[in-house]
């Protein structure tokens, strides 16, 4: 199969023998577990549990609010608390979580599973939904919104592309059959008639694992889809040939535009981590309460940990050993990752890697040069921007001249940045240039709403004045009436005082 | 800190460094056919640019080191000692260091803010200025390096017999007297290609450039634009009329050509920025440079050709903005 290149990347040193090499390992669990309430891009799970309650590990503590998911209980334990925690984000951000105290037995509550052949569509994309399915890749975007929407053809995503990462890696050798499983009950939701599965050709032992699991596809697959759709290809190495986009433009041409959906060209990507948790939550009823951890760099004990979600960072560092040095973790790889503000933070579903940087690893960068403009920005730029007239335009603060140049369709894949002769932060500039026209644009958004609301207000005082204008001189017309009226009757009545008695009515109104 | 967290091991001093060595050739070319006097106004213009370099960024109160290091005043520096007559005073070489570090560079803003090629500048104000010092080129073999050294350090000039026309003036002035270019060519001042000697030069300038090429410093875009605009230019009238216009494998292989084509039209900061507008700018530095030299005053219309490109820039570059993946109109 012919494959199409990526355009612009770069091939930074791939660190990924430090971890890739022993098997997956189970994690001894914490005294607490802290599970945020948010585990998605979309809304936050609205809790079915209070404190002191006795919970099953898999057991729903949180129920989907509109396209949100479930969470879950990561361990059999106890409600311990509901309160706010720091999570794993840049800027530190606190979020209302709930805290499992486990006891140690790991009684699971299942569901009943669910068989694709016969399971009515939306009975499979609802228990998708309910077993807390979202992007393994750090997206972290719910999977039933992407299952229910048809498609051509289905990706899996099994590229990572990013530096040191090898949590799909090993999860690809280790348990390939469920991920192909996982991918075909995606085809069946989606109705893609084909499955292309794209793994960087620096991992030929999970490209064979996964060659070899498709040959051998277990049955309730083959249900779902023909073992002869289903297409496992090995993507040149460079990063970023794992993001969305990119691997949509490698496997099958499609060139997707920044400011589109991949969806509305017939195309839906999975990551595998994904496929495997959707194999696992129909065919075993388990809910997503754990994933693969790549915790490495700095530490002694490298290697992939099979981590119950909420399991604090810091605790799962220390079981991985941090040698002296280590100054900083970064969470996600050291392309787009970022550094965790605080190790607190308990392990997400977002969390694909940890990496324990010391200043030999990653050395602090250089000090900042004027640009240049030689150009080694735009030829590595995946989405053929050009980065130094982004900067300038950004440093300038003229944020037009910087949207003009696409600033909102730069994915901050960090490649300009990886190559700059002058060392300049380069996705520092266009992150700032995009909370700042945000901002504006949000300001803007206010003032107008302002202006709208003072009109409407006007215009509604107007109305008002206009109505009450009009009910006055009804109530007048209608007063005359009955003056007139009354009138008419007492004239009737007493026709010699009639005109006497109208004349002192007339002039009050 | 922030994303990405590692870097490419690559700095603008190791792109200057790797300019400087491509430089390496076309000097060595140098010093075995004109004689070492090269060398000496070399490091004169290094060290008046470094100097001056030295004193702009403490005027400015910048930071002295890091931009000192990046080699890039030494570039500049190599630049205009090449591109001025090797037997120049050593005055004329400091003078026109200072007006490419001073004016052209440090008082737009320093390097990345200005618009004009320093060493450019500098060739124009100094040819401007100093218009018969700027002509006096030596010959091939015509003077040792005592008399060489003599000249730069500002001795006398007596150089009757150790200059020469250039194969440019020959060709201009052979045509101004009515002789055909094929007559012309046959005066001892021409070699195989280009002017006897300084072809071998511009020889070397091309080994340079290739490398360059392969180490990725500069793309092909602007070398070809070069040699197409002013390969075409002259191709067209050498076809239609040879007797009266020169041949493109001239016009290349003489004067600046192959150094503008380069290591002149390739400075990236005074350049355009896509890959259309980059072979955009150099075509256009190739053809007005021809134009210039066929019909012009000026020995070599090189400089200003590229001053008046640099004047372009932000126009070319507003007409040729790529457009992001997925965004072209026909794909
Ligand atoms: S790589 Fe850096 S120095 Fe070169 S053009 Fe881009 S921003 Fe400027
Ligand atoms: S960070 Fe943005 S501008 Fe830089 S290479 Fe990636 S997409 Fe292009």
């Amino acid at each position: 199969m012919a494959l199409n290149s990526l355009r612009g990347g770069i091939e930074p040193d791939a660190h990924k023998k430090e971890s890739s090499e022993t098997p997956i390992r189970h994690v001894p669990l914490p005294s607490r577990l802290v599970v945020p309430l948010v585990q998605s891009s979309q809304e936050s799970a609205r809790t079915i549990i209070t404190v002191g309650d006795r919970v099953l590990k898999g057991q729903c503590i949180g129920e989907a609010e509109g396209a949100g998911i479930a969470i879950h209980a990561p361990a059999s334990g106890t409600v311990a608390e509901i309160g706010y925690y720091p999570m794993a984000h840049p800027s530190g951000l606190t979020s209302q979580a709930i805290v499992i105290e486990p006891d140690g037995e790991e009684h699971w509550i299942t569901y009943e599973p669910l068989d694709p052949a016969t399971a009515s569509r939306d009975e499979l994309i609802l228990r998708i939904q309910a077993s807390g399915i979202v992007g393994m890749g750090g997206a972290v975007f719910p999977s039933h919104i992407k299952a229910r929407s048809k498609t051509e053809t289905l990706l899996i995503n099994g590229a990572e592309c990013e530096p040191w990462i090898t949590c799909d890696d090993r999860l690809m050798r280790e348990r390939a059959s469920a991920v192909v499983t996982g991918s075909a009950i995606l085809a069946h939701l989606t109705g893609a008639r084909q499955i292309l599965i794209g793994i960087e050709d620096n991992k030929p032992e999970a490209i064979a694992a996964m060659r070899a699991a498709v040959c051998d596809m277990e049955p309730v697959a083959l249900k779902c889809l023909d073992a002869d759709k289903i297409t496992v290809i090995a993507v040149p190495t460079r990063y970023p040939s794992g993001g969305e986009r990119q691997l949509t433009r490698i496997l099958t041409g499609i060139e997707v535009p920044p400011d589109k959906r991949v969806t509305g060209f017939g195309v839906q990507c999975f990551n595998v981590a994904t496929a495997y948790a959707v194999c696992r939550a129909l065919l075993h009823g388990e809910s997503m309460v754990s994933r693969i951890v790549t915790v490495t760099g700095n530490v002694e004990r490298p290697g992939n940990y099979e981590t119950p979600l909420g399991m604090p960072i810091a605790e799962l560092i220390a079981l991985c050993g941090p040698k002296p040095g280590t100054t900083r973790i970064l969470m996600g790889g050291p392309m787009m990752g970022f550094t965790l503000p605080s190790l607190e933070a308990p392990v997400t579903k977002g969390c694909n890697c940890l990496i324990a940087a010391s200043a030999e690893l990653f050395p602090p960068s250089e000090p900042e040069q004027p640009c240049i403009r030689c150009g080694s920005c735009v030829n590595v730029c995946p989405i053929e921007l050009q980065p130094f007239e982004m900067y300038w335009s950004s440093r300038a603060k003229n944020f037009d001249s910087a949207r003009q140049y696409h600033l909102f369709s730069c994915m901050e894949c960090g490649c300009c940045a990886y190559v700059c002769p002058a060392h300049i932060p380069l996705v520092d500039y266009f992150r700032f240039a995009k909370s700042e026209i945000r901002a504006r644009d949000e300001e803007q958004k206010a003032a107008d709403q302002a202006r709208a609301r003072f009109e409407f207000r006007n215009a509604r005082l107007g109305r008002e004045k206009a109505e009450k204008a009009a009910r006055m001189a009804a109530k007048a017309a209608e007063t005359r009436a009955k003056s007139a009226g009354e009138a008419a009757l007492i004239a009737s009545a007493v026709d010699r005082t009639s005109a006497a008695a109208r004349t002192p009515r007339d002039r009050q109104s | 800190m922030t994303s990405p967290h590692t870097r490419q091991p690559d700095s603008v001093q190791r792109i200057m460094i790797t300019v400087l060595v491509a430089l390496l050739p076309g000097i060595a070319a140098y010093v075995w056919q004109v004689g070492a006097g090269i060398l000496v106004n070399l490091a004169i213009a290094t060290a008046a640019a470094l100097a001056a370099e030295a004193l702009m960024l403490r005027l400015r109160k910048r930071p002295l080191w890091i931009t000192l290091s990046d080699g890039s005043a030494v570039v500049t520096a190599w630049l205009i000692a090449l591109i001025l007559p090797s037997i120049a005073p050593w005055w004329l070489t400091v003078t026109g260091v200072l007006v490419a570090i001073v004016m052209a560079k440090h008082l737009y803003g320093g390097i990345g803010q200005n618009p004009f090629n320093p060493a450019m500048a500098a060739y124009c104000a100094m040819i401007v200025a100093y218009p018969a010092l700027m002509s006096q080129w030596p010959s091939v073999d015509g003077a040792d390096f005592a008399t060489q050294v003599h000249l730069i350090l500002g001795g006398s000039r007596e150089i009757d017999g150790i200059t020469g026309a250039t194969a440019l003036d020959a060709m201009r002035t052979g045509l101004r007297n009515q002789n055909d270019v094929h007559s012309i060519l046959g005066t001892g001042v021409f070699g195989f290609a280009g002017g006897r000697g300084w072809e071998w030069i511009a020889a070397g300038y091309f080994v340079g450039g290739l490398f360059l090429l392969a180490r990725r410093v500069i793309t092909w875009h602007l070398p070809l634009g070069f040699i197409v605009g002013m390969g075409l230019m002259a191709g067209i009238f050498w076809l239609v009329a040879p007797e009266s216009f020169p041949s493109p494998l001239f016009h290349l292989a003489s004067g600046g050509a192959m150094l503008a084509a380069f290591f002149i039209v390739t400075d990236p900061v005074t350049g355009a920025s896509s890959s259309l507008g980059k072979f955009i700018f150099a075509a256009g530095v190739g053809i007005i440079a021809w134009i210039i030299r066929t019909f012009g005053v000026y020995p070599d219309g090189i400089a200003f050709a590229v001053l008046l490109m640099n004047i372009c820039v932000p126009l070319i570059n507003r007409a040729t903005q790529p457009a992001p993946v997925g965004k072209r109109k026909s794909p």
